[in-house]
């Protein structure tokens, strides 16, 4: 355990936090990479998952889309796209906004297709647009799913963004791989840590906004005040309800 | 492309390797999983700890993890035993819920006409329980076998050989034939493995073949495999 005793002693030195190639720095690298590309993401997935959750086309695409991304390698997606657009960060976004767009697309469109078909047409019955129906009802019932595709989008490119120090754009993994060349361990081992400790910190955070953004009438009925339920099983995230595929 | 073509052993060689590390975490999680799926289900106060505790291990980035476990285990460095590990832990962080939710599924009525006609604990959990979360069992399983085969290639980062290498040597030496033969071999396993997956749920589990005939079940049948593709 010599071994995390190091690595510890090397994180908690201040020296090792200063300066431009400091840890402060490249921790703010790693979260400027991810939240950009995660935003990015989110322009272009939000939107087309509401359209296709809401109106049913293009189902199939985005489900394939979203299924077939677990089976695409990211290093490869990475090298790819860095050897085509050069080193450098360009090439590296583009390859996280490419990986994070399927999630953040699939946690819409279920989030979106996971609200009851009846809520849905009541509101429909009362009067509204499809797009008052879509902003003002389906999204902040479907929202605590609409954050888990936010979420994992999250957690992949947190995770590839240190990966993406391989083609030289910055952020926790060029400490990472610094150390890989070297060959000195301690330095990998805390790299490792820091973007473990990372990834849980932001795991817990978007675990924590899943849950205060359920709207009260929705958590009102979870309590058992009201008496209809929702017939649909709620989604969990990129898995659309199986039943009603009306 | 000629690179592919001139290359074709060293593919055919690297996609052994790579099945040698994706293989033992994806079998290692599905035996792992099911007896704590349904410990879960089970005893329903373990339930949310035990599936919050395992499901956070699925946030650990996979370099990290790769980097970390030597330090754990106290095994080399470019130990392929790294790799199999952090695999099965991926695998049983998503595939417990699989378990849990397959054996939550199961109707309770079918339980207790089981119990009434006299089968033991043991029997109804061989013969009931767990054919009855097949479909389920299965529809995490793939997830399991795909993701295992993709995250295999992060591997070559830390130096443990897969078709991962394609894409650093690849990238280190400029040829992007190279990266495209690692991308596509890749990609290719892990839609055989699912594939083989399948097939073989429709050998173990004869009946959702059937049931998947009358035309709601068709529907029904579709709507799972879709989902299986999509978590």
């Amino acid at each position: 355990m010599s071994l995390f005793a190091d690595a510890f002693a090397w994180l908690l030195d201040p020296a090792n936090w200063e300066g431009p190639g400091g840890i402060g720095v490249l921790l703010l690298q790693h979260l400027l990479i991810t939240f950009g590309a995660v935003a990015i993401a989110c322009g272009i997935g939000i939107p087309l998952g509401m359209l296709v959750g809401h109106t049913g086309r293009g189902r199939e695409v985005a489900v394939a889309l979203s299924g077939g991304l677990r089976a695409l390698p990211s290093l490869g997606v990475l090298t790819l796209v860095a050897l085509w657009v050069g080193i450098g960060v360009a090439g590296p976004a583009v390859a996280l906004i490419v990986l994070a767009v399927p999630s953040v697309l699939a946690g819409t469109y279920s989030a979106i297709e996971s609200v009851d078909r009846r809520t849905v047409d009541a509101a429909r019955g009362m009067g509204m647009t499809e797009r008052q129906i879509i902003l003002g009802v389906e999204t902040p019932i479907g929202l605590p799913t609409l954050i888990g595709g936010v979420r994992s989008a999250v957690l992949q490119v947190v995770a590839t963004a240190t990966l993406a120090a391989y083609v030289g754009a910055g952020g926790l993994g060029g400490i990472l791989f610094l150390g890989l060349k070297t060959g000195d361990y301690t330095l990998m081992l805390a790299a490792s840590i820091l973007v473990i400790a990372l990834a849980l910190v932001l795991d817990g955070a978007f675990a924590l906004l899943q849950r205060i953004v359920v709207p009260a009438g929705v958590r009102a009925t979870r309590s058992g005040t009201l008496r209809d339920r929702t017939t649909r099983r709620s989604a969990s995230m990129g898995q659309p309800a199986i039943e009603g595929n009306n | 492309m000629t690179w592919i073509v001139d290359n074709l052993d060293l593919i055919g060689e690297l996609a052994l390797v790579h099945l040698r590390l994706a293989v033992p975490p994806i079998v290692l999680a599905f035996v792992l999983s099911v007896p704590i799926g349904w410990f879960a289900w089970r005893y329903a106060w373990s339930r949310g700890v035990l599936l919050s505790v395992i499901g956070l291990i699925y946030a650990i980035p996979s370099l990290p993890l790769f980097v970390a476990l030597p330090a754990i285990l106290g095994t080399s460095r470019r130990s392929e035993l790294n790799v199999i590990v952090a695999l099965a832990l991926y695998g049983i962080a998503l595939m417990v819920r699989s378990a849990a939710d397959g054996f939550g599924g199961v109707d309770r009525d079918v339980r207790q006409a089981a119990t009434g006609v006299g089968f033991s604990g043991w029997r109804r959990f061989w013969q009931v329980d767990l054919p009855l979360a097949g479909p389920v069992l299965l529809a995490g399983l793939r997830v399991v076998a795909v993701s295992s085969v993709s995250l295999v290639t992060v591997g070559a980062v830390i130096g443990v050989q897969s078709l991962g290498s394609l894409f650093t040597d690849g990238f280190q030496r400029g040829i992007q034939a190279e990266i495209w033969a690692g991308l596509i071999a890749t990609m290719l396993l892990a839609f055989a493995i699912d594939g083989l997956l399948v097939v073989a749920g429709r050998l173990v589990m004869p009946w959702t073949r059937a049931s998947a005939r009358d035309s709601g079940g068709r529907r029904a049948g579709r709507a799972r495999e879709r989902e299986a593709a999509a978590v």
